[in-house]
């Protein structure tokens, strides 16, 4: 073989090869980036805490005596700041994931719970047990708290992608089209839905409503976080069952069935778990968009698009980017906060246009 | 090595609204043997496919593997017996050659599958093409991976069960000359070794080099069955394709088509008008 052979062997070998990140290094990478986010995230805020206070606040050494700031830095941390970060984390989490199982069971990589109104659909639910938990059928459902609103959402976002699905889905092939602009109505829906509770509700009621609709963690409790958690623990777990169904299912249901994935089961269990996850997002601090696009979208292109490794690596991702984005939300203009929506919107939206620009052809435009 | 039925259809129909697609069709298939379902657009020929891998379940009539009803088995358990290439396979995420060709091994471990993937990669002499990602690849490479796949597949299944079916839809639709035989080649090669390899084909010539029986079908009722040599003549062709040909034999006696043209009749009624 000449050099020239030799040579044009090589370039034809090293061309467009792709080399995936070793599992762990993904995990750990994504953890240490968790933890600095986290440690971030807790010493910036209305109250600054410095990193030499954060010891001391957190309860880990004793209490310097020199510090007047004891007392409140431990007050701020323990009963605002910390589960305010905890749930952002679980809601980012959830919401990557969210987004990473509907963009393998859509085969599409544009969806996105908030995108195509089943973050709506879970609001319009939650407003709804909101009106209605306030009114006189109150005592029908006063045996549900606290988990009501949960429940709503939940109960909304399962409907709304049941829907999607059977609108979008004919004969085990999905029109992303007609997925986008089907998603575009039901959320369409929803918000009318919505306005219409607004336009019926009373003041308290109203204000319950408006500060979902805005989007922000600034109702952050213990007694929420706990509510969320055992829904982020059931999407982790689910996801062991989904992700070599999840890969397969991107060749189309027949090939997964022929694969041997009992596609029907998969595809319930998918619905459930971005239901689930979406509504305890939903529940908690309204409708954040385009997380569910941004994060596994960004993680793709890093590890690849095989679910074994992008589920978990989305939940690391959404949680470092939602706990990054409500530090900001609440310092940028501090001390007034921004809704975190606008944040994840400015930056998601560009993202998303940008995935839809390369997918053209994909959606037929 | 003993034959013996493994897939058997029996008085199968599909009838979707006013429509029927298959009308009454009986196909045995036995171990080791080589299949070609070849006839016209819309004969029923990837209905029949799609029913015999239990894609689709039929109206009437019944389909049994291995003895046993063939929508009986579980997702899981009827992929370890057959595995099947599809027409058109798109993959819409990045995935690489050897990511999707790993797809094939189903629920068993990837450090034990890992194997099966390399000899499946070079088999289909995409070991270039290996940490490419498929979608940058032509429609003939990516064909090839997706065979791969099925390969993996049907070698994890027949480690655990013995020999299965090989369901092969229209798959050198996109493949030259050389990849077509080597495609054929590889079949070949696994029905020597027990499994059942059914496929539908458009090129006869390519159906008589491939097949053991062939199946000729028209308007969803099996029009001719048997060798190549019984199946494809110049009757049987005009009958079911409505051309005419000559069936030329090669020096072994495999018959060989070359198709008349078909315009002087439609010429000659130009003229007359």
């Amino acid at each position: 073989m000449s050099a020239a052979d030799a040579k044009l062997t090589a370039f034809v070998r090293t061309k467009g090869r792709v080399r995936r990140p070793a599992t762990v290094v993904v995990l750990c990478g994504l953890l240490a980036a968790l933890l600095l986010t986290v440690l971030l995230a807790t010493t910036v805020g209305a109250a600054g805490i410095p990193l030499s206070r954060l010891p001391a606040a957190l309860g880990l050494t004793a209490t310097d005596p020199a510090n007047p700031f004891a007392a409140r830095d431990q007050l701020v941390l323990w009963s605002i700041r910390i589960p305010r970060i905890a749930i952002a984390a679980m809601i980012g989490g959830m919401l990557g994931a969210a987004g990473a199982i509907m963009q393998g069971l859509f085969r599409n990589p544009l969806a996105d719970p908030a995108l195509v109104g089943v973050s709506s659909g879970g609001a319009l639910a939650a407003a709804g047990a909101i009106v209605i938990s306030d009114s006189r059928f109150a005592h029908y459902v006063a045996f549900l708290q606290p988990f009501l609103l949960p429940l709503a959402a939940f109960i909304g976002s399962l409907l709304t992608t049941i829907i999607l699905y059977r609108i979008s889905s004919r004969s085990g092939r999905t029109s992303i089209a007609l997925f986008l602009l089907a998603g575009i109505a039901i959320a369409a829906i929803a918000n009318a839905g919505i306005g219409l509770l607004v336009f019926i509700a009373d003041d308290r009621q109203l204000r319950d409503i408006t500060f979902w609709l805005l989007g922000s963690l600034s109702g952050a409790t213990w007694s929420k976080a706990a509510t969320i958690a055992p829904m982020l623990a059931l999407g982790l777990i689910g996801m062991l069952f989904t992700s070599r169904g999840l890969d397969v299912l991107i060749l189309g249901e027949s090939e997964a069935f022929h694969s041997g994935v009992d596609v029907e089961r998969l595809k319930r269990i998918c619905i459930v778990l971005v239901s689930v996850m979406t509504g305890a997002a939903v529940s908690v601090c309204g409708v954040i968009g385009f997380v569910g696009i941004v994060v596994p979208h960004l993680l793709r292109l890093m590890i690849g698009p095989g679910h074994r490794l992008l589920l978990p690596a989305s939940v690391g991702l959404g949680a470092c980017l939602l706990v990054g984005a409500d530090t900001l939300a609440r310092t940028i203009v501090a001390p007034a906060e921004m809704p975190i929506g606008i944040l994840t919107a400015a930056v998601g939206a560009p993202i998303f246009l940008l995935i839809l620009l390369r997918q053209r052809g994909l959606v037929g435009l | 090595m003993a034959k013996s039925s493994v897939l058997t259809a029996s008085g199968i129909s599909l009838t979707i609204g006013q429509a029927t697609l298959l009308d009454h069709v009986d196909l045995t298939i036995t171990s080791g043997e080589m299949v070609a379902i070849v006839g016209p657009n819309g004969a029923g020929k990837s209905t029949l496919l799609r029913l015999l891998s239990a894609d689709l379940r039929a109206s009437r009539g019944a389909i049994t593997l291995k003895g046993c009803d063939l929508h009986a088995w579980s997702p899981a358990e009827l992929a370890m017996r057959r595995a099947m290439l599809s027409q058109h396979v798109s993959v819409s995420f990045p995935f690489t050659v050897e990511e999707v060709v790993q797809m094939g091994r189903g629920n068993m471990p990837l450090a034990s599958a890992q194997v099966l993937v390399d000899a499946a990669i070079d088999e289909v002499g995409l070991g270039d093409f290996r940490y490419r990602e498929l979608p940058t690849l032509s429609g003939g490479e990516q064909q090839r991976a997706h065979f791969a796949r099925i390969l993996v597949q049907l070698a994890c299944g027949e480690a655990a069960h013995g020999p299965g079916i090989l369901l092969l839809d229209e798959p050198t639709s996109s493949l030259d000359l050389r990849h077509q035989i080597e495609l054929v080649e590889i079949s070949r090669q696994r029905a020597r070794s027990g499994t059942a390899v059914i496929a539908v084909l458009h090129d006869l010539n390519l159906a008589v080099r491939f097949a053991d029986r062939i199946v000729v079908m028209r308007n969803g009722v099996i029009a001719a069955e048997g060798t190549p040599a019984e199946t494809i003549t110049s009757d049987v062709i005009r009958r079911v394709f409505d051309i005419d040909a000559v069936v030329a034999r090669t020096e072994d006696g495999a018959p060989y088509l070359l198709p008349q043209m078909m315009q002087q009749i439609a010429i000659s009624s130009v003229v007359a008008d």
